[in-house]
């Protein structure tokens, strides 16, 4: 009886939780499709490569590493894990405890590969645990600077701590279950770190022994499934969109900043004296330069949106936010990410059809003119992002906006593009005195 | 000096090896024409056939594209790129990172498809091949050297080491700074900043870069690029240290070297 209601409990909340987090990752994705299009599935070798290096290998992490091998220990660890969760879950569909120890139990190498693999999970996840406390104390007690900046203010340090306390919460309950069920069974499974943790529990009888076992696998089960809902709205969604994003980067050198070909028709027509301007289709929406809004950014800004974790690398190589300027690049991720989600749950709104709020990208409490004018377009903030986000590319495509769409550029801009487009120089020097350096 | 323009090789029907793109830094701004004239001085006493686009020359649009002008950028490039198209140009090379970068990534889907080298890369071809002879005329003996890292070679382009090998031709000691290579901190120029004042902050960049090459100790300060020169040069004289450290481009330096130039460190 009391197994029954185990199964029915367990199937009603993996179902809720699949439901739930299926409406959450659709959000994301649609949300992410409202950016414009961008071819970005060529050279797949280069991108199979990236993905196995810098994503699975985690290569731009060990730059710096402290937190590489602490972080190294949780996405080992997390992966790892995965194995055991088959088993709990199997057992939570079926009723059955420990299905797979049972079915190897008699058959010596299977039983012993089983007993290493749940061992060597309780091994990795002691370093798990001991990493989580390192990083809970780097944010919250040695304050590590680039984790104590004012754009983490309010939810996004709440999420951090949600994170790494939920974390410190998985690993608790699994141990509680494999010490418990170790303790119950007198240890016969000989598992490794919950064999050293049993003598804890000596003294229990075997009912209190089963309540705690049960109460960690239930505990687990819930913890992950929650985790599993709360993902697609927190920065921790990028242990999915990091192999993602890390597929589609850009492969150009980082200095290379698209042409506009809705330019240079222009400027074609412009210098060609015999060029007739082609019928001006009165029905078609009129061009737009430069970003203004997350609509007007390419997918790809905005699956980088999704994919930053907050880790603040960028900010912290910043040369304008170290010398104490506004910009930070990690805002400048998490500005757009916050105005996609408000976009997007307008259009759901909507049913798919944008309704302008009068509200954009741009100022509106997100990014503002002074940070966009910041940036020195140094690339630091490109090279240090371990999953090969451009907090640049977006800079640049608001700067247009605000130079071609609104004239919004200081004094000194404008008197320099008047130059370039006189004398061809940035200054007011006469394209006559171009070769004077040599008549010395 | 013997500097021909492509104008000139072409009514003598003659074909250049390279194209000197010199930049508007390098053309006009009195500090980079001394690196222009240092950098002509190597070609020159190696007998390399250069031609300069000279008043046909514009700015390659950089400053433009990056402050968000499109439109500037494109008509200076599309300009650019015809008049050498009409020349037949092949081969580029400059003294200017930005110039550099935009010509070789960004001009080709213009229509502009060059070799574009930096000053750096064809320096250090120059004195593989075997070609460059450092002479006794300038000692940098006991000198201690800092380069500082162009983000529009080093990370936009991943050239980190051949301005370094131009400078280890010399006998100095070559020092890094805290942040270099793929952490170079930026000088501050980039993104059309050099064309305005600073934000609001606590410290412009130059200085926070400068304090970094003063904390090596080194006497000299090796920049690739006009405009991390200028704000390096400025760095120091805003901290009264022009006596004691100088700021010099690596073709000066390597020019020096060769006893072509006479700088004073």
């Amino acid at each position: 009886m009391i197994t029954y209601f185990q199964i029915y409990l367990f199937i009603s909340f993996t179902t809720m939780a699949a439901f739930y987090a299926y409406r959450g990752y659709r959000r994301v994705y649609k949300n992410i499709m409202l950016g414009k299009k961008e071819e970005l599935s060529d050279n797949q070798s280069e991108r199979i490569k990236n993905v196995l290096l810098v994503a699975f290998g985690q290569k731009k992490m060990f730059k710096n590493m402290t937190p590489a091998v602490l972080h190294f220990f949780i996405y080992f660890g997390f992966i790892v894990t995965q194995i055991e969760l088959l088993e709990i879950f199997t057992d939570g569909v079926l009723g059955t405890h420990r299905i797979i120890f049972h079915a190897v139990e008699n058959i010596a190498v299977l039983r012993f590969i089983y007993v290493g693999t749940i061992s060597f999970i309780e091994i990795v996840s002691v370093f798990v645990f001991i990493a989580t406390v390192a990083f809970l104390s780097r944010r919250f007690l040695i304050k590590v600077p680039r984790l104590n900046k004012p754009e983490l203010k309010g939810f996004p340090v709440q999420d951090a701590a949600t994170i790494l306390l939920s974390e410190i919460y998985l690993l608790i309950c699994i141990f509680s279950m494999n010490t418990a069920d170790m303790a119950m069974h007198h240890g016969e499974y000989g598992f490794a770190v919950s064999g050293m943790l049993m003598h804890l529990f000596s003294g229990w009888d075997y009912t209190s022994l089963h309540y705690v076992e049960r109460l960690g696998w239930w505990g687990h089960m819930v913890g992950v499934l929650a985790l599993l809902v709360y993902l697609p709205y927190s920065k921790h969604l990028h242990i999915i969109l990091a192999f993602f994003n890390v597929y589609f980067a850009r492969l150009n050198p980082k200095g290379y900043i698209s042409n506009m070909p809705e330019i240079t028709k222009e400027i074609k027509l412009m210098m060609d004296p015999i060029a007739t301007h082609p019928p001006v289709d009165a029905n078609a929406a009129p061009v737009k330069f430069g970003a203004k809004d997350v609509f007007d950014l390419s997918w790809k800004n905005l699956l980088d949106a999704y994919t930053c974790t907050e880790c603040g690398r960028c900010t912290d190589a910043c040369p304008a936010n170290q010398t104490g300027k506004l910009l930070s690049p990690r805002k400048i991720m998490m500005d757009t990410r916050d105005r996609l989600e408000e976009v997007g749950s307008i259009v759901a709104q909507n049913n798919g059809v944008w309704k302008d709020d009068g509200k954009s990208l741009i100022e509106n409490n997100f990014i503002s003119v002074e940070e966009l004018r910041a940036c020195t377009t140094c690339n630091a903030c490109v090279e240090e992002c371990p999953v090969m986000i451009s907090p640049l590319d977006i800079i640049v495509q608001l700067r247009r906006n605000l130079v071609m769409e609104e004239s919004n550029a200081p004094a000194e801009w404008n008197g320099m593009f008047t130059a370039m487009e006189n004398n061809g120089a940035p200054w007011q020097f006469s394209q006559q005195d171009r070769l004077n350096w040599a008549k010395e | 000096m013997n500097v021909k323009t492509y104008a000139e090789y072409s009514t003598a029907n003659e074909t250049p090896e390279v194209l000197f793109w010199v930049g508007c830094a390098g053309s006009f701004d009195q500090r980079a024409q001394k690196v222009t004239r240092s950098f002509v001085k190597i070609l020159n006493h190696l007998n390399i056939k250069f031609a300069v686009l000279g008043t046909e020359e514009s700015c390659t649009g950089d400053p433009a594209k990056r402050a968000g002008n499109e439109f500037v950028f494109q008509m200076l490039a599309l300009q650019n790129i015809e008049v050498m198209n009409n020349y037949g140009v092949k081969k580029i090379v400059t003294t200017c990172p930005h110039c550099f970068n935009i010509l070789k990534n960004e001009y080709p889907s213009l229509g502009g498809n060059y070799e574009v080298i930096h000053h750096s890369t064809y320096l250090q071809h120059l004195i593989d091949e075997g070609r460059i002879k450092i002479t006794d005329a300038a000692s940098f003996k006991g000198k201690k050297i800092t380069y500082h890292d162009s983000c529009y070679l080093g990370r936009a382009n991943e050239i980190y080491e051949a301005p370094r090998k131009v400078l280890e031709e010399l006998d100095a000691e070559l020092v890094e700074m805290k942040s270099c290579r793929t952490k170079g901190l930026c000088c501050g120029a980039g993104g059309a900043q050099m064309f305005k004042e600073d934000e609001p902050g606590k410290k412009r960049i130059n200085i926070a870069r400068t304090e970094e090459a003063f904390e090596t100790e080194a006497t000299i300060v090796a920049a690739a690029c006009p405009f991390c020169n200028t704000m390096l040069t400025d760095g120091v004289k805003s901290k009264d240290k022009q006596q004691e450290v100088k700021v010099f481009d690596i073709a000066e330096l390597l020019a020096a070297g060769q006893g072509l130039e006479k700088i004073s460190f």
